[in-house]
């Protein structure tokens, strides 16, 4: 369907895309990840043509799209800051794009109440878009952007501009709407739990590059650098440097993996320790990695409580079942399995 | 908490007399000279036509000045809001160049442009080789429209460039996302989103076209007579004050009626929702037709905005006379020689206007203005700011002096204070009052905002660590409003310098003010009258150019003054 290939960009005579490719197969949600400044925003908008790349091309279904004004890509594209427009009622922002498709009139009015109805809100036909609340403006751009049936849909961070709690709540109808729609979706996010709660596939964007693609779960499990890693919020990243295909050194001492290494010996990288991994406590397990630590805080998380450790000069963030008084020496391990080491880049 | 109610009201007294006396008071005396009239002669002592024709006129140079004026100033509002190109920011600050001009300095220069002494018919005459100036622009309608769009496009350029570029513009994108052609997109959404504030801007120039005086005075001569130049007619030719009391109801009552007119299409309808708070990117022009758009815009508004001024100034160093003996030979030169005359002290017939006098009379003028103005446009603003409940009924009250015309205002000191105490004086303190009346309204939207912007918890913080309502004052109030006082006093200092509508009635000939001298010498004949208004509209010029660069340089931000 969608394909993009090698799509260059500069932004104020800085590179801010450097060669992206990738591509969106029919009925397809794929998340686009990354911090803000990364370039999310201005790809969606060359695929949206409403910018142009400095190089690359641009495909629907191998036809390249290019040259063809935005208005003829048949694309919809829902803003962040909704962009509903102010002078116009609930129902006539809906109608928009059916209305500049040239459908009759009599087919609008029902693909409108249908929308509204879809976003249970049959009883804002008239109202003024200046005002709605945030939470239903989200619903009014995301009706309006599907209403004229777009071949492909992008999102740019829909839920940025809401709440907390609010957006745990709209990510559930999205997750929904989304899916029944049945489009291919380019949905641009730098949260990632909205990704992993809606991607079918992730993409990485750091620095103009796309630096992992994948399954979320594939990208949660097997990140494939120090900045995925810590982009995700994964865990502790521990400067380190490859002794031998299995052996790292670290300022926590020499550490052994169970995994061979696919990095260059002695070349720089980032241990991943994942806090949920973490061995505490005051038994003395035997094994290479073992660490003697101090508490340094403990915080309660729900579930778990997040404890702060002090290992020589480090401090680790490991999770623990039970409240550990501060200033408490204790034992801490990792299994070997459980050590990553990763890339810096 | 009585103790500071007291004090609010002392703040109201001060301006409230001020404006009662020498504003409503002399409108009062208007009012009653007509209706008075009325009395005596009925409704005899005029004919429609008298009002009829003034009016009529004021409306039509008024539609026809303000159509010309979109005409280059919604292209060239488009021009800053969407193009980068070399040069921008100069032209931009060019086009700020109208505001700071007084209306004589405007008018002399558009005469050395357009007159029969201009550089067009002298280039004319040189290039076809004729003895006197074929075309006679000066005295028409067409040097009217000329002066009013070089004044009033950068109102639009400002007032609808500014809702240009804050014009979200993902309203545009979304619609094109969603089928709109770029012709769709702008007519369905930008358009519409837009037009409270092309509406807004155009009223405006309407109203500073409808009021226009001294441009009208100077370029229109007796037969294009608009309403204020019919009420200076009445007044100062044919003494016929009645006559000149019932155009100023008239005026006033449409001032009114556009302003209020204006006050409502422009009231932004949309709230803060269609406008973004980033700044739309520019682009530089790409296609030929950008580029060819840029290119002729920039060259159209340079030769509006320069040429009169560059007309002006060269023509002030220029000598043009007809040499002895010869017909058609003419003698030119530099010479430094208006300059010059300006300041000998000559003494002559009554009607000789003395130059340095009228220098020296208008510099005190300013200096007494900028004080008062000052002083009364900060305890407006402080009172406007704190009135609480008052504020409805008090408000008006101080708001409406700001939309009256200085030479309403004029007339109105004419027949009140034309009497001792206020003649037999020393010193004439009324032109510096009237010029007060004439800065006020700028005074008070430069410091009102100011006073608006403080937040009361900072005035809270100090009171609550201990500070005397007049210790606020001075610790948190005073300092941050020091630049907006600055600037007030630079701006009232400058419309004082220039001011010609209320001074034109007041200034007799023992004190004559740098405006209404350049006026006389023009309306003379002869080379050296015409070189020395040209050599003083130059200066005239300078100096508020020098006032207003330092407006420019402590101006804060987010200020707007129309």
């Amino acid at each position: 369907m969608l394909r993009v290939e090698e799509i260059y960009k500069d932004y104020d005579g800085k590179p801010l895309l450097r060669g992206i490719t990738f591509e969106v197969r029919q009925g397809e949600l794929v998340c686009l990840l990354g911090s803000s400044g990364s370039g999310k925003s201005t790809l969606l908008r060359i695929i949206a043509g409403l910018e142009d790349p400095k190089s690359g091309k641009v495909y629907w279904n191998g036809e390249d799209i290019n040259q063809k004004p935005t208005h003829e890509r048949g694309f919809g594209l829902m803003f962040q800051d909704y962009a509903l427009f102010p002078h116009r009622s609930v129902a006539e922002n809906i109608a928009f794009g059916l209305r500049m498709a040239r459908r009759p009139k009599s087919e609008i009015d029902i693909l409108v109440s249908r929308a509204l109805e879809s976003i249970h809100m049959q009883d804002f036909t008239a109202r003024p878009v200046t005002e709605l609340s945030g939470g239903e403006q989200q619903r009014v751009a995301l009706a309006r952007a599907l209403a004229p049936d777009p071949r492909l849909l992008m999102l740019d961070e829909p839920l940025g501009a809401l709440d907390h709690s609010l957006r745990t709540e709209l990510l559930k109808d999205l997750r929904k709407s989304l899916h029944d729609s049945q489009k291919p979706v380019i949905y641009v996010t730098h949260d990632q739990e909205e990704a992993f709660a809606l991607a079918d596939r992730l993409l990485l964007l750091n620095d103009g590059l796309l630096v992992q693609e994948g399954a979320p779960e594939t990208v949660f499990k097997l990140p494939a650098n120090a900045w995925v890693a810590s982009f995700l919020g994964l865990g502790n990243l521990l400067p380190g440097k490859v002794i031998d295909a299995d052996r790292v050194e670290t300022e926590l001492g020499l550490l052994e993996l169970q995994t061979q290494l696919e990095i260059e010996i002695s070349s720089d990288c980032m241990l991943l320790l994942r806090p949920e991994d973490a061995l505490l406590g005051e038994e003395t397990t035997q094994s290479a990695h073992h660490l003697r630590a101090v508490v340094r805080d403990s915080v309660f998380q729900g579930e778990y409580y997040r404890v702060e450790v002090l290992v020589g000069d480090t401090l680790l963030q490991v999770n623990s079942q039970h409240d550990i008084e501060i200033g408490q020496p204790v034992h801490l391990d990792w299994r070997q399995d459980t050590l990553q080491c990763l890339p810096l880049s | 908490m009585k103790h500071a109610r007291s004090r609010t009201w002392l703040l109201w007294l001060i301006p409230l007399a001020f404006l009662l006396y020498f504003f409503y008071q002399p409108l009062l005396a208007i009012f009653r000279q007509v209706f008075s009239e009325r009395f005596n002669q009925g409704w005899q002592f005029f004919t429609w036509s008298q009002i009829t024709r003034p009016l009529l006129f004021t409306l039509w140079q008024a539609f026809l000045s303000t159509l010309l004026t979109l005409l280059i100033g919604l292209p060239a509002a488009w021009l800053f809001s969407h193009f980068d190109f070399p040069g921008r920011k100069s032209l931009r600050t060019l086009s700020l160049l109208p505001f700071i001009l007084p209306t004589v300095v405007v008018a002399t220069a558009f005469n050395t442009l357009v007159g029969p002494r201009g550089w067009l018919n002298l280039i004319l005459m040189d290039l076809i080789n004729l003895s006197s100036p074929p075309l006679n622009l000066l005295n028409s309608l067409p040097a009217i429209l000329l002066a009013h769009v070089f004044y009033n496009t950068s109102i639009i350029i400002r007032m609808v460039g500014n809702s240009l570029t804050r014009l979200n513009p993902h309203y545009e994108e979304a619609a094109r996302v969603l089928n709109a052609s770029p012709w769709q997109a702008f007519r369905e959404v930008s358009l519409p989103l837009l037009l409270p504030s092309i509406l807004g801007a155009s009223l405006l120039v309407f109203l500073f076209d409808f009021t226009s005086f001294g441009v009208v005075l100077m370029l229109g001569g007796p037969q294009y007579a608009t309403l204020e130049v019919e009420i200076y007619t009445q007044a100062m030719s044919r003494f016929n004050l009645p006559m000149a009391g019932l155009l100023s109801v008239m005026q006033l009552a449409f001032t009114l009626l556009i302003t209020l007119l204006q006050n409502r299409v422009s009231s932004p309808r949309y709230g803060k929702a269609a406008l973004s708070s980033e700044r739309k990117t520019l682009r530089r022009p790409v296609s030929r037709g950008q580029k060819a758009f840029v290119i002729l815009m920039s060259l159209l508004l340079l030769i509006l905005f320069v040429s009169p001024v560059l007309s002006l100034v060269s023509r002030s160093f220029v000598t043009f006379e007809a040499a002895r003996g010869e017909r058609g030979e003419f003698e030119t030169g530099f010479t430094t020689r208006y300059y010059r005359e300006l300041f000998q002290n000559r003494t002559g017939s009554i009607f000789y206007t003395n130059p340095l006098a009228a220098i020296r009379n208008s510099l005190v003028y300013s200096v007494i203005t900028m004080l008062v103005a000052t002083t009364m446009g900060f305890l407006t603003a402080y009172a406007l700011s704190r009135a609480g409940r008052f504020r409805r009924w008090l408000e008006p009250l101080f708001m409406l002096p700001l939309g009256a015309s200085a030479v309403i205002l004029g007339l109105g000191f004419l027949i009140t204070f034309n009497r001792p105490p206020w003649t037999s004086g020393p010193f004439p303190v009324l032109i510096p009052i009237a010029h007060s009346l004439v800065a006020l309204p700028f005074v008070v939207r430069t410091i009102l905002p100011a006073i608006q912007g403080i937040p009361n918890s900072l005035r809270e913080v100090a009171r609550v660590m201990g500070a005397k309502p007049w210790r606020v004052f001075y610790e948190v109030d005073l300092p941050i409003l020091l630049r907006a006082v600055i600037v007030s006093l630079a701006f009232s200092f400058t419309i004082s310098l220039g001011e010609f509508g209320a001074s034109s009635f007041l200034a007799n000939a023992r004190t004559p003010t740098i405006p209404v001298t350049i006026f006389r010498y023009i309306s003379q004949p002869g080379a050296l009258n015409y070189g020395q208004a040209l050599a003083m509209s130059t200066l005239l010029m300078i100096t508020s150019a020098a006032g207003s660069l330092l407006i420019e340089k402590i101006r804060l931000p987010g200020e707007e003054l129309f």
